[in-house]
């Protein structure tokens, strides 16, 4: 036996590793060339058509004067209603669930319903948000009525991160200070939030920013595709920026095309903004225990 | 603070008085659990009220349109009095496979070559790469299919419609490729090194002990990943809204324009139904039998995960 004859025996097992590792390496390029094609895309389409008046118009039939300006208004007034209202929620639910809830069966119901909302399909968010907020409430077509419906479909996101960054304070600093004759909820306040917020907003600003970008559930609970006014109360009409981006896309005419990629572009630069930010506050904050 | 020519004080009585000196204090230690409670309900208040809309408007429609007309009529065309949901369900179906289709191979591709091949530099980057996928707006990616990849397949098959079911699916694949990709290669990171190891020992090539090691022992992981991966591509709106057209088509031709259950509901909105109308309840009954795919489909990838979990 010698080492010639040895390969000979598994030259065929060798040849086939370093084929399908290719294989592997080609499927997982697939993916990658499929983004920057979609990135370069909607760069080559959109760039032309960014200006400062695209940022400052409102829409208009003509393209030249189509903005984006109200759907980035919308936005910003939608997501600083959802904000605080799906965080509060989010953080109070995840609180009980880690700190004071005991095993028991309802404990239980509630880990499992907040993992299973996670999976409806947010277009039944929206049906939710009609029958409640718009009818039931009779809020209408109106800016609270979409928040609203925006804060329900993110919560059980950022229930889920926020317990994650409770558990991952380590019980010794809390028998510390109940040790030193802290209450319970002197403990939480104190000690556990502190150094369970940095993983709280990280989750927290990930899971806000998919309710910008989300389209369908504002569809159904009304949002304005074309509108001439910045929303000024809680019950005016609104748009938001994916509302406008679908809008044009969905016009027949060609041109309107690079509109759309022109607002996909900063649409996209807004989330990848909430994003940097996130992984930020991450690296900066986060204690390691 | 006690000296000790003061009256004497027994333990007890101290700490009674501390009580009553902190009734402030142990209103908020009992009245915080009580609000967080509050707040925990209002997620089950959610799901509850996700229930009531959904059942309530889709018995008021069972009154008008009967369950046979609505499970077995073969033609949805509510302005004309059709309500038979098989080619909204035949369009979703279509969707999904052609998206199972594209994203399966790649994805699961993408996940052992992450866990098993990539350095750990590579994995760094390519990693985060992948992600960006999973966090771009839906409604870009149905501009992307109907704008670039719509007319693109159309250079191949010349006599297909603009919107077809064909981008949608593909483009809905991509969308998922993350979502099988991450969670897979989470399920195959989890299975031990000793195991690779003791494979690698013995003379197996790499690609061996994924197949026979690896690959099994992540079994429960990969399945829940790909079923959820499903349960996503049958509740996804926009790019099938964008892409794949509005017309109820009971058809497997990927060529052809269809209508997604979800693209209907947007469909139904939008348009003008008024409220109490039968269209109007039609857009709940088919959200509730979107609702009911999709929650099977997740519970069915909780049970998988759960029950054939291996643990080292």
């Amino acid at each position: 036996m010698n080492d010639k004859v040895n390969y000979s025996h598994i030259k065929g097992r060798v040849m086939k590793n370093a084929v399908v590792k290719w294989i592997f390496i080609m499927a997982t390029s697939v993916a990658l060339i499929f983004l920057a094609l979609l990135i370069g895309r909607v760069l080559s389409q959109g760039v032309g058509y960014l200006s400062i008046d695209f940022l400052k118009n409102y829409p208009a039939p003509y393209i030249e004067e189509a903005g984006l300006f109200a759907g980035i208004m919308g936005s910003l007034a939608m997501i600083s209603i959802t904000a605080p209202v799906s965080m509060i929620l989010g953080v109070c639910t995840a609180l009980y669930l880690e700190e004071y809830a005991r095993d028991n069966k309802f404990t239980r119901f509630i880990r499992v319903n907040v993992q299973n909302l996670a999976g409806v399909p947010s277009i039944v968010f929206g049906l939710l948000g009609l029958t409640f907020f718009v009818y039931l409430f009779e809020m209408g077509y109106t800016l609270i009525a979409g928040a609203l419906t925006m804060s329900l479909l993110v919560l059980p996101i950022i229930v889920v991160a926020a317990q994650e960054a409770i558990r991952s304070v380590p019980s010794e600093i809390r028998e510390a200070s109940i040790g030193m004759g802290a209450t319970k909820w002197q403990t939480i306040w104190r000690i556990v939030l502190p150094a369970a917020i940095p993983g709280i907003l990280t989750g927290s600003i990930l899971a806000f920013s998919r309710a910008i970008g989300e389209t369908a559930p504002l569809i159904i609970v009304g949002a304005a595709t074309a509108i001439y006014s910045i929303p000024d109360s809680l019950f005016s009409k609104y748009t938001v920026m994916p509302m406008q981006i679908y809008s044009w896309t969905a016009r027949p005419q060609e041109e309107w095309q690079y509109v759309a990629a022109a607002g996909i572009i900063v649409l996209l630069i807004i989330l990848l903004c909430m994003n940097a930010i996130a992984v930020w506050i991450r690296n900066k904050f986060q204690k390691r225990f | 603070m006690i000296s000790k020519n003061n009256e004497q004080y027994s333990v007890q009585e101290m700490i009674q008085a501390n009580k009553n000196k902190k009734s402030a204090f142990n209103l908020i230690e009992k009245g915080v659990p009580a609000f967080l409670l509050l707040c925990a309900t209002v997620s089950v208040a959610t799901t509850i009220g996700i229930l009531f809309t959904l059942l309530s408007e889709t018995i008021g429609f069972f009154q008008n349109i009967s369950l046979t007309e609505f499970y077995l009529g073969t033609k949805w065309s509510p302005w004309t009095d059709h309500f038979g949901v098989a080619p909204l369900i035949a369009g979703t179906l279509l969707i999904t496979v052609i998206a199972i289709c594209v994203a399966l191979p790649i994805g699961l591709a993408a996940a052992i070559f992450l866990s098993e091949y990539a350095s750990e530099r590579t994995r760094k980057i390519i990693k985060p790469i992948l992600e960006i996928l999973a966090g771009i707006p839906t409604v870009v990616y149905g501009f992307f299919a109907l704008t670039f990849v719509s007319p693109m397949l159309s250079n191949i098959f010349t006599d297909m419609n603009i919107f077809n079911a064909l981008s949608g699916g593909i483009v809905v694949g991509v969308m998922i490729i993350p979502m099988i990709a991450s969670l897979s290669e989470d399920a195959m990171n989890a299975v031990p090194n000793s195991l690779r190891e003791g494979a690698l020992g013995l003379g197996a090539t790499k690609f061996e002990v994924t197949r026979r090691v690896v690959m099994p022992a992540a079994f429960s992981g990969i399945i829940a990943s790909i079923v959820l991966a499903i349960s996503r591509a049958i509740g996804e709106t926009m790019i099938v809204t964008i892409a794949a057209g509005a017309t109820p088509n009971l058809t497997i031709d990927p060529t052809e324009s269809i209508q997604t259950l979800t693209a209907f509901i947007v469909q139904g909105a939008k348009g003008d139904t008024s409220y109490h109308s039968t269209i109007y309840s039609s857009i709940y009954a088919v959200g509730m039998t979107l609702f009911v795919f999709t929650l099977l489909m997740n519970i069915l990838s909780q049970y998988i995960s759960r029950r054939f979990k291996e643990d080292y």
